[in-house]
């Protein structure tokens, strides 16, 4: 088991212990065509049977979807900013909130459909107890609803805060990457529905290719702001099944800067428990030394 | 686009990763502007102030597309002496009556020529007999106005003279320049409130983009549409195509993004009230005694429309089939008659003077949808009956007990009369059936659910309906019985019960003498040997296929797809593509390369079908006194028109002027700045108390509100306020406004805020967003405010309907309301009950609107 | 977030999305978890306790070791079962072994040691089958130090910046303080002359307790300062104000008055507990503000492009 745990991972599937499985499939999703349609919100919900999840206008722009999570498996996200600080933003830049009175400013409207990443190293599965979450054969994490038993480990285990419970299941829910379509060769319901083809479905490895070149092309145009997140397969998750180009840092879209799967430190953890449990046998035995009172 | 017609828009995002320039000019900033490369706020319905400066630019700088210009449009043509321009009437065109309120179009037409046929010198001493007999514009003119033209447009009386040096300065080109000549840069700032360098960038890419290499489209929606002078709109948009030589070739064009689907094909085969199938006029009551007289003023005209009779029989014989013969005029007498204006608003009118007794609503929720939604309300209140035919129980179907008025005590439940039958509906996806686009193109789709319940679809209802009318009149000797008893009237049914669908649109393509299906209108005869229930949709059935039924998919076949579909007419994917060659027929570039002349075959080739008398040769003169489709020259692309040119100039066809002009809303905040005519004078205005206007510059009602759609939800809401997936996406009406309007009026981010106009108040929560900016328009700034008007009182999600605020003044071409219009906006919410109507009677009282002409905002000379 | 509210973060100067947090929030429900926290370090230090006392002949405080040895644990069960979203499918815990999973292991400590407690706690209190007994409270004994720490592993082992960062040091705290729990439960329950070494674990547990939770605060930086900080703040200063005094109290008077022992006793049981509680808490706020996820991350990319050429 090379790399179980963190770091380059090649074969993701193969490593869970599928043999002679079909390539890793994810999805490369293109915020730079996305035009905020929320199309795979609604199909992924129609075709997964995924509950309403509340009738909330929140103000954050035209997202009442908020986030990821156990009813919501692919978000739209919607930033508004002034069209002026496109470029290199570091930690000097102060937090947008909501558009403000920016004067004459132009403004920019960024839109970015979030999913499960189908981390290389899934800290979501590798917590779970019971073996619910598994590694598909097609290199993807899936749920197994009749397994769950809801204890919710993973949902503070996963670095960008996708997988959680429905409260009025007591289960955990989250993207499966449409594991039955695929099963039958289909597209996920999402990336069908995508009319920009903002979300595009395919092998991981050719999708990073078409993301590499993308950019490329972008840069070329003259679109300094993009950038890959979640490509790079030496990442802190051994790179994302689901990766995307943005036009901004990852945090302006609610996405974690450099997300490390948490069992990249769990030999330290063991190796402190350790050490923690002996010291209590230590700490044990001493009490018992001296003089008997 | 992106916000309206998401699935359209991808081939806009496919076009810019090829490299094109995506320009948005919309007052709003939206999921287009989030992705086009630049966005230029407008004030809403300054349209025509925007798209007439780039006009003038184009004309004044000399980029226009000349080889073009003078081949192909009216531009050289030489106008009558009689034609006085807005320059030299201050905003108005000569011909105005101003106590009808309408023009006499007869200055504007084309000088006669000098050596006239006998038919020429017939029609001008027929025009000098009108002239002289005071304006007489007919009836029927005022009763259908534009679209009675059918799509042939308007006839002119000659081609006339013509000065291809475009110097004559009595030529199209030259009075052209006069009038646009004030639509300065420096004026569309100060009317739109877009900045010269904003102008700029848009002028130039434009023009960069257009001519022999390269071209450009213009797409619209209601933006443009739904204004008093909507119709002038999309003229100023054409006069700028046919420029720069944009129309008829491939990447360009003017396209209509419609409201929903099919709307396209619910004006082929009309649910309006002045076209029959295929754009054949409505006949009139008086005029059209006869079949001779319904077809005269069209028959024989050059180009395709000349054939109008044999259109028009081929109709009447689907209508009656064997009944229809040529000693009963073939039925002519059958069909029902105009008698003046039954467009949608005049008849809500009439329901509420109780005129109009029944009313079928089908797929429609006006209570909701519709400009002035208690006008809609009172209308309906006061019918002997009501069908309502939708997928979901709407607002126009419970009006009666919890619509608005109730709520204020102006309807009581209690004295309504109205029967209402609700009937459900089967949707899209639980009936075949086809849709017509924007493209003009046919795509069937398979029934891919059965309906759930007793929900039907509309062929299976109306079939039925006929069916059941007919077995009450079985028998009857009443002649008023005879045009239902001796309908076509035979469909086949299915094991179910159900007509099937393509039996229906075998019926439209048509069918020969043999009973076979045919290929082409150019098939169809006058004598009654053919039937066709549409003539431009005729070949949709060719060789007894659907052929709207095609998905061959893009990478099998080359980019014109003419194995998608099926696009009218003719399976013609361009029209008037013959403009994509130049006058000599040879291509006007290798990269524009799309139809063009084969001189050894003798015929028009290409890559779609040509539009075109396939062997007419480019330089081709017609012979004197030809007819028809014989009457058209080789270089005469615009065949449907009975010049065979592109407009730059309407002599004749359109009720509020040859060129279009800015009029200001009926309600604005601002003197309009380029004529001092404030408004269209032509505006049909609709007198009701209940439709009261704002006064114009009205320092009570001091900002610009406009309607408009989101991505999440479909127009008034049937569809989508009563689906958790979608409403949880939008989940409250809202109004989008600048944060300098919200320092200004005390309004917060997510707070309510009161709406009001003269009509009503309503409230909605507020977002406050750099997304809406605060124009300036010289030294003062306007506010617009963004109302999405999918909500009303049913649904998962409810709230109060924007269309309650919309007054109704439509353009007077096709009756379109103006969805702009001026408004109050302040914190909190609206009173409740009683109190809401003392509230905005309140307002009126300040605003000064004149009890007793409700619907002149006083702008008016 | 509640309707129409601008959200915005105060202070430090990052970007997120309207202020939401990136993390989800733990779902583990107050107090089950936290309880299960204190009841798993109490009972788990409590075995080793009774173990010592069996071995070196203190029959009372080996008896009431052993029963909070089996009380906590059986009550610590309750605890976890009830916080499972479907707690009838509680024994899908045993389908698989996962070293990768904290609390796969954390069934596999927790199972057993319920088993040997509750036997070596019956026989002391029935009499029955001695050897057997003895021979399960030795097993409860070498399964305690691992039940009493294993869960500061459960809290590590996840993307919450406030525990995962501190997952050196929270094996000591968690450890520590069920020391300490477990040492001043006895100083409650049993007689002065039998409880020396209950005295000895609480006030060394307490002592390694605090300073390992200290030494978060001083080592972790930003993400520390939840323990610092708002309600996790303020519990875990009760609970380090109650230890000390605590431990006070017994360096002064536990050996010789009852009441003091008692008192000291109960102080550190109850500093435990809100221990756990702070220590939860302030997990639950780290995950809940984007800064404490977005700040150290955009450190660490700064260090790393500091050490490299910078990458897009």
């Amino acid at each position: 088991m090379t790399n179980s745990l963190w770091g380059r991972l090649d074969d993701p599937a193969g490593n869970a212990g599928h043999t002679d499985h079909p390539p890793r499939m994810g999805f490369f999703t293109d915020t730079s065509v996305c035009i905020g349609c929320k199309a795979c919100e609604v199909a992924c919900k129609e075709w997964n049977e995924v509950p309403e999840d509340g009738y909330l206008l929140t103000g954050m722009s035209y997202d009442n979807t908020q986030q990821l999570g156990a009813s919501t498996w692919r978000h739209v996200a919607f930033v508004e900013k002034p069209a002026e600080t496109v470029e290199t933003v570091d930690l000097g830049m102060p937090e947008v909130g909501l558009p403000g009175a920016s004067g004459d400013a132009g403004v920019k409207w960024l839109m970015s459909s979030d999913v499960c990443k189908h981390c290389t190293h899934a800290a979501c599965l590798d917590v779970c107890p019971t073996g619910a979450l598994f590694r598909t054969e097609f290199g993807t994490v899936v749920v197994q609803p009749d397994v769950c038993n809801g204890c919710g480990y993973c949902v503070p285990a996963c670095p960008y805060g996708v997988i959680d419970i429905r409260p009025e299941d007591g289960r955990a829910f989250k993207c499966t990457l449409c594991y039955d379509r695929l099963k039958e060769g289909q597209k996920p319901a999402c990336a069908q529905a995508c009319p920009t083809e903002s979300i595009q479905f395919g092998e991981v490895d050719e999708l990073r290719e078409r993301a590499a070149a993308r950019v490329e092309e972008l840069h070329a145009r003259g679109v300094d702001v993009a950038r890959l997140y979640g490509a790079d397969p030496e990442d802190g998750v051994g790179g994302d099944g689901a990766f995307f180009l943005l036009l901004d840092e990852p945090e302006v879209y609610g996405l974690p800067p450099d997300p490390v799967v948490t069992t990249r430190d769990l030999g330290s953890i063991w190796k402190h428990v350790g050490g923690a449990a002996a010291a209590i046998v230590g700490l044990g035995v001493a009490s018992f030394m001296g003089r008997r009172r | 686009m992106a916000e309206a017609h998401p699935v359209g828009f991808q081939w806009v995002m496919e076009a810019k990763r090829r490299g094109a320039t995506i320009i948005h000019v919309d007052p709003r900033f939206t999921r287009t502007s989030a992705v086009a490369d630049v966005h230029v706020p407008i004030r809403a319905g300054s349209d025509i102030a925007f798209l007439g400066g780039l006009v003038n630019h184009v004309l004044t700088t000399e980029s226009y597309f000349r080889d073009y210009v003078v081949a192909y449009t009216n531009a050289a043509n030489i106008v009558d002496e009689g034609f006085e321009d807005t320059e030299d009437l201050d905003g108005l065109f000569s011909g105005f009556d101003a106590e009808q309120a309408h023009y006499d179009p007869v200055s504007w037409r084309y000088q006669a020529p000098d050596d006239r046929s006998p038919d020429e010198e017939k029609r001008l001493q027929q025009i000098r007999e009108d002239e002289s007999g005071g304006g007489g514009q007919k009836e029927s003119h005022v009763a259908a106005q534009s679209e009675s033209h059918g799509s042939g447009g308007a006839a002119v009386p000659w081609k006339g003279k013509r000065d291809e040096t475009l110097q004559d300065p009595r030529c199209v080109f030259q009075i052209l320049k006069r009038h646009f000549a004030r639509y300065t840069p420096e004026m569309v700032q100060e009317v739109c409130g877009i900045a010269p360098a904003d102008f700029a960038e848009v002028a130039d890419a434009l023009v960069r983009n257009s001519g022999r290499e390269r071209t450009s489209a213009l797409a619209y929606a209601v933006g443009w549409t739904h204004h008093s002078t909507g119709a002038q709109t999309i003229r100023t948009g054409s006069i700028l195509q046919l420029l720069l030589g944009n129309i008829g070739r491939p990447g360009g064009g003017i396209i209509a993004l419609r409201g929903h689907a099919s709307i396209q094909g619910s004006t082929d085969i009309p649910t309006l009230f002045n076209i029959l199938p295929g754009y054949l006029p409505m006949p009139h009551a008086n005029q059209h005694q006869s079949l001779d007289e319904w077809v005269r003023d069209d028959e024989g005209k050059a180009g395709f429309w000349g054939n109008i009779r044999s259109y028009a029989v081929s109709l009447l014989k689907s209508y009656w089939g064997d009944a229809a013969t040529a000693d009963n005029d073939f039925c002519f007498d059958y069909l029902p008659r105009l008698t003046g204006d039954h467009s949608t608003y005049n008849t809500v009118k009439s329901q509420i003077e109780g005129g109009c007794k029944g009313y079928f609503l089908v797929g429609e929720n006006p209570a909701v949808g519709s400009a002035n939604g208690k006008m809609q309300r009172l209308g309906m209140a006061n019918l002997d009956w009501l069908v309502v035919r939708d997928l979901q129980m709407i607002e126009s179907a419970t009006f009666w007990k919890d619509g608005p008025e109730i709520e204020t005590g102006e309807l009581v439940t209690e004295d309504i009369g109205t029967e209402i039958f609700f009937l459900p509906a089967a949707s899209h996806v639980e009936k075949a059936g086809s849709f017509t686009q924007t493209q003009r193109m046919l795509q069937w789709r398979d029934k891919a659910v059965e309906p759930p319940g007793d929900a039907r679809s509309e062929l299976d209802f109306y079939f039925d309906l006929g069916v059941r009318i007919r077995e009450r009149l079985a028998g009857s000797t009443d002649e008023m019985d005879r045009p239902l008893l001796d309908l076509a009237w035979d469909y086949p049914t299915d094991e179910k019960g159900e007509v099937d669908g393509q039996a229906v649109l075998r019926e439209i393509n048509g069918t020969g003498p043999d009973g076979a299906a045919l290929s082409a209108y150019t098939e169809l005869k006058p004598d009654g040997s053919t039937a066709c229930g549409c003539w431009i949709y005729c070949g949709v059935y060719a060789d007894e296929v659907n052929q709207a039924r095609r998905r061959k998919p893009a990478w099998e076949q080359d980019e014109v797809a003419a194995e998608w579909g099926w696009a009218w007419p003719a399976n013609r994917r361009i029209l008037y593509n013959r403009a994509s060659a130049a006058p000599d027929g040879s291509p006007w570039s290798e990269r524009k390369k799309y139809v063009w002349w084969d001189a050894e075959k003798g015929r028009w080739v290409g890559r779609d079908v040509p539009d075109f008398v396939p062997d007419r040769a480019p330089d081709h003169v017609p012979e004197e006194g030809a007819t028809g489709p014989d009457a058209i020259g080789g270089q005469d692309p615009f065949v449907m028109q009975t010049d065979g040119k592109g407009w730059l100039f309407a002599p004749v066809g359109l009720a509020d002027g040859p060129m279009p002009s800015h009029y200001e809303p009926p309600e604005s905040p601002v003197r309009n700045p380029l004529y001092g005519q404030q408004n269209n004078p032509t505006r049909r205005k609709y007198a009701h108390p209940a439709n009261p206007i704002n006064p114009s510059w009205s320092e009570v009602f001091p900002y610009v509100f406009t309607s408009y759609r989101l991505t999440e939800h479909h127009t008034a809401g049937g569809m989508s306020r009563t689906l958790p997936y979608l409403t949880e996406l939008q989940p409250e009406p809202f109004c989008e406004i600048s944060p300098r309007l919200a320092a200004e009026r005390g309004l917060e981010h997510g707070g309510w805020a009161t709406i009001v106009t003269a009509r009503t108040a309503i409230e909605a929560r507020v977002l406050v967003t750099d997304r809406v900016r605060s124009l300036r328009l010289g030294d003062t700034f306007v506010e617009q405010i963004g109302l999405p008007y999918h909500w009303g009182r049913n649904g998962i999600s409810q709230g109060d309907s924007a269309n309650d605020l919309v007054n109704i003044t439509m353009d007077p071409n096709v009756y379109i309301q103006d969805k702009v219009g001026t408004c109050d906006i302040r914190p909190g919410r609206r009173p409740r009950g009683p109190a809401l109507l003392a509230f905005v009677d309140g307002y009126r009282r300040r605003a000064g609107v004149d009890p007793d002409d409700p619907t002149d905002g006083g702008a008016d000379r | 977030m509640a309707r129409g509210e601008r959200p915005m973060v105060p202070d430090v100067e990052f970007e997120s999305y309207y202020g939401r947090p990136i993390l989800k929030e733990p779902t583990w429900k107050t107090p089950d978890v936290p309880l299960y926290l204190f009841l798993g370090g109490m009972a788990g230090c409590s075995a080793v306790l009774a173990e010592g006392a069996a071995l070196t002949g203190r029959p009372e405080l080996e008896r009431v070791a052993r029963m909070a040895a089996a009380g906590g644990a059986a009550a610590g069960t309750v605890a976890l079962v009830h916080d499972l979203g479907r707690p009838e499918r509680f024994l899908n815990m045993l389908r698989v072994i996962k070293p990768t999973s904290p609390l796969s292991v954390g069934s596999y400590i927790l199972a057993p040691f319920s088993a040997l407690s509750g036997a070596a706690a019956a026989s002391n209190v029935t009499g029955l089958l001695p050897r057997l007994g003895r021979l399960a409270g030795l097993g409860a004994a070498a399964f305690g130090p691992p039940l009493a720490t294993y869960t500061a592993a459960l809290f590590a082992n996840t993307a919450v910046p406030a525990w995962h960062e501190a997952h050196r040091e929270l094996p000591f705290v968690f450890g520590g303080s069920g020391a300490q729990a477990a040492g001043g439960l006895a100083m409650l329950l049993v007689p002065l002359d039998q409880a020396g070494p209950a005295r000895r674990m609480a006030l060394a547990g307490a002592v390694v307790e605090i300073v390992a939770a200290e030494s978060i605060v001083l080592r972790r930086g930003l993400v520390a300062e939840p323990y610092r900080k708002g309600l996790p703040g303020r519990l875990m200063r009760i609970a380090r104000a109650a230890t000390a005094v605590a431990s006070a109290a017994t360096v002064v008077g536990g050996r010789r008055s009852r009441i003091v022992a008692a008192a000291a006793g109960a102080t550190y049981v109850a500093a435990s507990v809100v221990t756990r509680f702070g220590v939860f808490e302030a997990g639950m706020d780290s995950a809940r503000d984007p800064k404490y996820t977005v700040v150290p991350q955009r450190e660490r990319l700064a260090a790393r492009s500091e050490s490299s050429t910078p990458q897009r």
